[in-house]
């Protein structure tokens, strides 16, 4: 497989980490690591911020939302770290481990075991069981409303009412959840390495099926018309453009190499996604001619974590092994 | 299986039917100075008396796989907390699986099969069952549960042997063997067998299937003779009895000379396909015409796992042999159909 062409590797400056990276942020503007040792690091060089936000502890999931950065540990703890490394204390579950947390501007719902709970702008918790663990949660864009992905599918919760959730039903174990930007449509990974989905208003299935791997990592195009997913050998990218979102319709394929792709991020003003490799490659591609650039040569293990700044300007990535870096474009 | 095993941390699975004494050897497993660490997955939080240990609390989750094929379960806790402890990898060395007393081993056997990530992080040592020397013939007649977990077995530990009598150990152990002849069995007392004979079997990985002759003899005699004896008007011949469980059984067949893989490669995949139901686990080494090296494979009911391994040796007989231990296993099926699979 030829490598790109154009490189942007020489405008590609290392970030300390010294762990395996779980989740890459910027916060207000400084790039911020979530690391597997419970370590948050914010900031860059001389003026990187270590910040114990989960002491003797695991990061399992992580989330950034604004200016702050969310974790959760298997120390039963949900934290927010700020960019100024302050650390509140959300939650602690009493060494019950944060299998999933999502956030939505000052509302963040999180999950261990079958136990989910919401906490809403103004600090309220609710709680449900789900039928079973709870792998994935997502916050719906309209309306305070919670989508939990667990076994044999997905349920949608309002924290704030009384009723029952309901329930999105299809046969299998569901990870990871997201709704489209349009609250059109609601999308799981799965155990079987297959994406599924469902069109809200009338609960009607997708099943997108071909990936030879797990599908752990999906990211929305700005414009909500594309879903680029990790799982195989190039970024699988579903069009949700049309009123039955990729059904009948074959998905884009970028960045086609002979090695796995383990995280995507689609750019958060342009079609362009990054694209993250089991082998350490990380490249941009244009959804409109296919066209890459170079961001990372390959070596180190596999690229754990890719995330974007607000305006595009700049792309963090971290590795499992522990290795991170900041992407800035040039002007 | 047997890809870079190095560095794949080793799991090992605990069962037990209820009560006859996992907590205890796993309490004896942590507490003993072996100097390693051990992450300990567990489904009844609170009985375990090591509190420096990294115990994590699981409902067993099983479910099907969507796959077609229909004894295709897997723990789909376990594929969450194995992602979840690499978070901590190089913090502990190995871990313990303690299942339910009334678990079915299989859905943890094939977690390791199915799951790719599982897989390329982690490795399973092997099924470790504690017996109730005293309730287990009772338990192998009423408890389905109770049979699977000897069936499946690499190391049985037989505890509680200063309950019994001599020959009702051996009654016991008879019993155990008429079901799975492979194991490694232990007679034991509040679980005291040496750690290296629960851990780091490596009963799963296929270059350590080097031999599997049937154990005879228990690996270790030493509770025999202890002076509990009630006797209670049992009549006892002398010897090992030969039981037959009339719905577990274990198969084996031999072909000497070559086996045509074209032949054998259907055969296994059919039979396990076929019968893969009742099958629990099935293993072989296989002299492929032809091949200087050896074939060995394994299986958990319709799974199979298998690859050329080391060369045969010059001074070694090139003889095929196929094990299958199951229930109500056909056995001139699985002869008949072995022996048409020579060269």
């Amino acid at each position: 497989m030829a490598e790109p062409s154009s490189s942007l590797t020489a405008h590609v400056r290392p970030l300390e980490a010294g762990a395996q990276v779980v989740r890459v942020a910027f916060l207000a503007g400084s790039p911020a690591l979530a690391l597997a040792d419970g370590i948050v690091l914010i900031g860059e060089g001389d003026a990187q911020k270590r910040v114990a936000a989960h002491p003797d502890g695991a990061i399992l999931v992580a989330r950034a939302e604004g200016s702050r950065l969310v974790t959760g540990g298997d120390d039963g703890r949900v934290v927010a770290t700020s960019a100024d490394g302050t650390v509140n204390e959300i939650a602690d579950e009493k060494g019950r481990w944060i299998d999933a947390l999502t956030t939505r501007g000052e509302a963040v719902a999180w999950a261990a075991g079958r136990n989910v709970s919401a906490r809403d702008e103004a600090g309220v918790v609710k709680t449900l069981t789900g039928p079973t663990t709870v792998r994935g949660l997502a916050f719906l864009p309209k309306g305070y409303r919670l989508a939990l992905a667990h076994y044999n599918g997905v349920s949608l919760w309002f924290p704030k009412a009384a009723a029952e959730p309901t329930g999105l039903d299809w046969k299998g174990s569901h990870l990871d959840v997201l709704a489209s930007p349009d609250g059109r449509f609601v999308v799981t990974s799965m155990q079987e390495n297959a994406l599924h989905g469902w069109r809200l208003q009338d609960s009607r299935n997708m099943r997108m099926t071909g990936y030879p791997g797990k599908t752990r990592s999906l990211s929305w195009s700005h414009d909500g018309n594309w879903l680029a997913t990790s799982g195989a050998d190039a970024c699988v990218v579903w069009p949700f453009k049309d009123k039955d979102g990729p059904m009948g319709k074959p998905p884009r394929e970028c960045g086609v190499r002979s090695s796995r792709v383990t995280q995507v991020a689609f750019h958060p003003r342009a079609l362009v996604v990054a694209i993250g490799y089991a082998d350490g490659l990380i490249l941009l591609c244009r959804l409109g001619d296919a066209a890459e650039i170079l961001v990372r040569a390959p070596g180190d293990g596999a690229v754990s974590a890719l995330s974007w700044d607000a305006n595009g300007s700049r792309l963090a990535f971290g590795l499992d092994a522990g290795v991170a870096g900041v992407l800035t474009l040039p002007a | 299986m047997t890809d870079a095993t190095a560095d794949k941390i080793p799991v090992t699975v605990l069962t037990g039917y209820l009560g006859a004494g996992k907590t205890t050897l796993l309490n004896r497993i942590l507490s003993e100075p072996h100097g390693r660490k051990y992450a300990v997955i567990v489904n009844e939080f609170g009985e375990i008396g090591i509190d420096n240990e990294l115990v994590v609390g699981a409902d067993e989750e099983v479910f099907e796989m969507n796959n077609g094929c229909i004894c295709c379960t897997v723990r789909g806790d376990l594929i969450r907390i194995i992602e979840g402890l690499m978070r901590r990898k190089g913090r502990f060395d190995a871990i313990i699986v303690e299942t339910t007393g009334l678990a079915d081993p299989a859905p943890v056997a094939q977690t390791f099969f199915v799951d790719e990530d599982v897989r390329e992080t982690a490795r399973l040592d092997a099924v470790v069952t504690v017996a109730d020397a005293k309730w287990l013939a009772a338990r192998l007649r009423d408890a389905p549960e109770a049979k699977n977990q000897i069936a499946f077995a690499d190391v049985i530990i037989l505890n509680k042997t200063d309950l019994v009598t001599p020959n009702e150990l051996r009654e016991v152990e008879a019993r155990i063997r008429a079901i799975n002849p492979y194991a490694r069995l232990h007679p034991a007392q509040k679980c005291n067998v040496a750690i290296n004979e629960v851990l780091e079997r490596r009963a799963f990985d296929l270059d350590r299937i080097l031999d599997i002759e049937p154990e005879f003899l228990t690996a270790d005699e030493h509770d025999h003779d202890h002076d509990h004896e009630h006797d209670h008007g049992h009549h006892h011949h002398g010897g090992l009895k030969h039981y037959h469980d009339e719905e577990m059984q274990s198969v084996s067949a031999r072909l000497e000379g070559d086996v045509d893989p074209d032949k054998f490669m259907p055969w296994i995949n059919r039979i396990t396909q076929l019968r893969g139901a009742d099958i629990l686990r099935c293993k072989g080494i296989v002299a492929f015409k032809g091949d200087p090296k050896r074939f060995v494979f394994q299986g958990v009911h319709m799974m199979l796992d298998g690859e050329p391994q080391r060369e045969w040796k010059t001074n070694e007989k090139r003889e095929s042999k196929v094990v299958f231990i199951g229930r109500n296993l056909d056995e001139d099926e699985i002869r008949t159909g072995f022996a048409a699979c020579a060269a």
